[in-house]
């Protein structure tokens, strides 16, 4: 960050999108300050994976992206099996991934090499901060052409190897995610088994697990048994400080989350954002409505989660099962904006209402928060509810999407506009690589508060304009 | 929070509910850092929010002995020392039964060696009778050192060394760790596979962490793997004095003073002058504090959560006016400071948690100056100096002075020191009369002076 030294002459500006202080008009703070990750991270993280197949590591892979561009920190997988099937276009059988099959060893050394290129191409020219590089990597050889790899461009690199060997998760991981794979379309169930199995065993012999003695130099971690027990060496920094946190929080017993907003507020009747209003007539009715729904899925051991906010309390009241309240779920602060209509806010601050519509997840209202510190601070909700396993959260329009946005990979640019209306159950179960989303509309009206983007987003367009797209209301 | 709940007892193991208390047991051989660690822990979950309280064995054996004469105490055939130690360790779990069952604590360190697996049995077995669940925290280090350097840090000036020269100490002490080591069965990886513990190998190096069992388990591996031992120090310190400061209103975004202008020429030389390696600044969100870093002439890092506590409805009023508008609210936060939230604001309690990540980063850090806020500052000060929360609002964190906070053995030194920039008071002192119907008089009379 260039400083010039005459900084005591200038005055501090407040950014109108952010609202954030800087020294002069026009200062290059291109990187977000503040955000939840802090910027002292300057050299770019390579996430490397370390197993033998069916180890779980792309599915780890897959995870930590998600969870990393979440928080606020670019991150790509780059998974070489991909760029292998590119390769090869048709899969023929575990001979392939024979150790004497000289052909296909050059092929699979290219692929690696062609994925690492992609992992310098997505730091130097895409301003990607890590990336994760999934593959096998089981032998100390091809971990070295790694680590030297990096080394000569200056990244960090940290290994997380997958270890275990219970055959009932071995085979399960198989049936979730290996025979729907490319390479198994044409084949039946059995002979799938069969041939992955044999391509297990081609890794077997030369696997090379990271040596606790020659490799202590390495950052790494190495999960046993699907995070049974963990082993933890040399972590530098804080963004390897914050994966290992997140891998010994994730799980992958079986569960379902739901999310659900509050009931119909007198508020959304009106209009009007924000604000700490009781349930209307029909808000009532949905969370009897809830309270039947949340039994008749026969919920082994629910938790429910609301925010401090009246509107979500009363929701769960209705349930007649304990409930925890967060602060942290609370409501998007409309600072300056709270319980105003979007009319109103066109009327009385209409910059502020187009500076909005231009970025909707960073912009900060006046006095209160963006998109971008929501995320922040539901972090450790986040966190938590990868520690439970059967929770219900009943919240808020803005804190839905949020969360929503991380179960399905939602980036920010569509975060703010994901569709969350009232009355309605979203049911996420963790399936495979993703999440499976059941959508339960309980079938009790409720004004619409989603509020699409408009065509115009200038700061100089007339009302109507900016008024387009406000839903209907008292 | 989560609530607590208090477990049943059916025979000889007690239920163990999801929130039942938590007995975390040290393990290692002495100078392994052990009481380091469980002190430190316990500042942590008590600023947290979470009741915990440690029980040093060491301490109850110094109670029970009066005199520690050498060595030989500890030896493994001293039938008699043998004896006074494992009623020691009864006394302190005891103490540890009533502090989690009776007295609502949620958390117990138990600090010993507990380096045998006969002497982790009996804690284990007694757990299970009063439904705690147990988490083992072991330090194995051979670094000779670090070790040493442990000793000297703070051993020599224990009770128990008080009248020996330091030869004599460290020689008497090197002795002493050679009892223990005939008989250390470090937890195995095999052997204790169904317990849950994290192996903390070579200060920090190296973590082996086995079956986490829930949330506040999971906090604790986060923050054990996240402190270090490297010297470095702390600056804490407020913006300079802002123009609603003068005003006596609370809150706002307001700019530096003339007065405050010249608070941050004077940081800047202070901090030039203390020639510190690798410093990180870091400020909140607000004019104030921005202003104030600006000056140093050095770049840094804005955190919202450093921003000061959000006062609601009571943003830039003076106190005056909150008694006068919301007398019943001026009450209510003379009554319980800490747990007080202003009408659509915040809480000191809401601080606490909205600090813990840049509690957890400075843990992390090593030379770090923060420019923050009065309420800000009094969590941040309270956790490295473990004060309650009844203190906590009340602690003294005027305008244009910096605090260095330096760790040193087992806690905190504090350097205090006042730039000479004159500013005004706005510490408000607890009133006497807190009841709802006091006369305005007897509300205001602790505001501090203001334009």
């Amino acid at each position: 960050m260039a400083l010039s030294v005459n900084r005591e002459q200038r005055k501090l500006t407040q950014t109108p999108l952010l609202k954030i202080w800087v020294p002069w008009v026009g200062c290059n703070l291109n990187r977000r300050r503040g955000s939840s990750v802090p910027q002292f991270c300057n050299s770019p993280t390579m996430i490397v994976m370390v197993g033998l197949p069916a180890r779980g590591k792309t599915y780890i892979s897959k995870k930590l992206t998600r969870y990393l561009n979440w928080i606020g920190v670019p991150t790509k997988s780059f998974n070489v099996g991909q760029y292998r099937r590119e390769a090869v276009k048709i899969y023929k059988d575990f001979e392939f991934f024979n150790p004497e099959n000289e052909e296909a060893m050059k092929i699979r050394k290219a692929c690696a090499s062609a994925a690492l290129k992609d992992v310098a191409a997505y730091f130097s020219k895409e301003q990607g901060q890590a990336a994760v590089f999934d593959a096998t990597n089981t032998t100390r050889e091809r971990r070295a052409v790694i680590l030297s790899y990096a080394k000569e461009r200056g990244y960090k690199v940290f290994f997380v190897e997958s270890i275990c060997d219970d055959p009932e998760i071995i085979a399960e991981n198989i049936k979730q995610v290996k025979l729907g794979s490319p390479d198994y379309v044409d084949r039946d169930e059995d002979e799938a088994m069969k041939d992955f199995s044999q391509r297990i065993d081609c890794y077997k012999s030369s696997y090379m697990p990271i040596d606790d003695e020659k490799d202590r130099k390495l950052s790494y971690i190495k999960i046993f048994d699907v995070g049974s027990r963990y082993l933890v060496n040399r972590v530098q920094d804080h963004i390897q400080s914050r994966i290992v946190y997140y891998l010994m929080n994730i799980h992958v017993t079986p569960r379902s989350i739901y999310l659900s907003r509050h009931g119909e507020s007198e508020l959304n009747l009106s209009g009007r954002i924000g604000g700490d209003s009781g349930l209307s007539p029909r808000g009532h009715k949905y969370a009897k409505g809830l309270a039947t729904f949340i039994s008749d899925q026969n919920i082994k051991e629910l938790k429910v989660w609301t925010s401090h906010m009246k509107r979500t309390i009363q929701t769960a009241e209705a349930l007649g099962v304990p409930y925890e309240q967060w602060k942290a779920l609370n409501e998007i602060d409309a600072g300056v904006c709270e319980e105003l209509t979007y009319e109103e806010i066109q009327e009385n601050l209409p910059e502020e209402f187009a500076l909005r519509d231009q970025d909707k997840y960073r912009y900060r209202y006046p006095k209160g928060e963006s998109y971008e510190d929501l995320v922040h601070r539901l972090e450790p909700v986040i966190m938590e509810l990868e520690r439970q396993e059967n929770v219900l959260v009943i919240c808020h329009q803005a804190v839905f999407r949020c969360l929503l946005a991380y179960f399905v990979n939602k980036p920010a640019a569509e975060l703010p506009y994901l569709r969350c209306p009232l009355h309605t159950v979203l049911k996420l179960t963790p399936i495979a690589y993703g999440c499976k989303v059941e959508s339960f509309s309980l079938n009790i009206e409720a004004v619409n508060t989603h509020r699409e983007r408009p065509v115009n987003v200038d700061i100089n367009r007339n009302p109507e304009e900016a008024l387009q797209t406000v839903p209907d209301h008292i | 929070m989560r609530g607590s709940c208090r477990s049943r007892n059916t025979r000889d193991r007690a239920v163990c509910m999801t929130n039942c208390p938590t007995l975390i047991v040290t393990v290692g051989l002495p100078a392994r850092g052990k009481t380091y660690i469980s002190k430190k822990l316990t500042r942590y979950l008590n600023w947290i929010g979470v009741p915990t309280k440690e029980f040093n064995v060491g301490q109850y054996r110094r109670e029970c002995l009066k005199i520690y004469k050498s060595f030989e105490f500890f030896r493994p055939d001293n039938e008699e020392g043998l004896k006074i130690r494992r009623q020691c360790a009864l006394a302190a779990l005891n103490d540890v039964r009533q502090y989690l069952s009776v007295e609502g604590g949620q958390v117990a360190v138990f600090d010993a060696t507990n380096t045998t697996r006969e002497r982790r049995g009996t804690i284990v077995k007694f757990a299970e009778q009063n439904g705690f669940k147990v988490f083992f925290v072991e330090s194995v280090c051979e670094d000779p050192d670090v070790i040493a350097q442990n000793i000297v840090q703070v051993k020599l000036d224990s009770p128990d060394y008080i009248d020996c020269n330091t030869e004599e100490a460290i020689e008497d002490f090197m002795k002493r760790i050679k009892c223990y080591e005939s008989s250390y069965q470090p937890l195995d990886e095999v052997l204790d596979r169904d317990l849950s513990y994290i192996k903390i190998i070579d200060v920090g190096c190296r973590f082996l962490v086995n079956r986490v069992l829930d949330h506040v388990q999971s906090r604790i591996v986060y923050y054990l793997m996240n402190i270090h031992i490297t010297p470095r120090s702390i600056y804490l310190c407020r913006h300079g004095e802002s123009d609603l400061n003068i005003k006596g209103r609370i809150g706002g975004d307001s700019a530096l003073s003339a007065r405050g202008k010249e608070y941050a020429k004077c940081l800047r030389k202070f901090i030039q002058e203390q020639n510190i390696t690798d410093l990180k600044v870091w400020t909140s969100q607000m004019k104030r504090t921005i202003q104030t870093a600006e000056s140093l002439g050095v770049p840094y890092e804005q955190w919202k959560s450093l921003n000061e506590i959000d006062a609601g409805v009571c943003e830039e009023m003076m106190y005056e006016e909150i008694q006068e508008h919301y007398p019943l609210e001026f009450a209510l936060r003379d009554q319980d400071k800490y747990r007080y939230r202003y009408p659509k604001g915040e809480s000191y309690e809401d601080l606490v948690q909205r600090l813990e990540p840049v509690i957890m980063e400075l843990e992390r850090q090593e030379n770090v100056l923060v420019v923050c806020h009065q309420a800000v500052m009094r969590c941040l000060l309270a956790y490295f100096l473990d004060k309650t929360a009844d203190e906590l609002p009340y602690l003294k964190c005027p305008l244009h002075t910096v605090l260095k906070l330096t760790p040193m053995a087992y806690g905190c030194k504090v350097e205090s020191v006042y730039l000479g920039v004159d500013s005004v008071n706005t510490h408000r002192d607890r009133p006497e009369n807190v009841r709802a119907q006091r006369t305005t008089e007897d509300a205001l009379l602790t505001v501090p002076a203001h334009l």
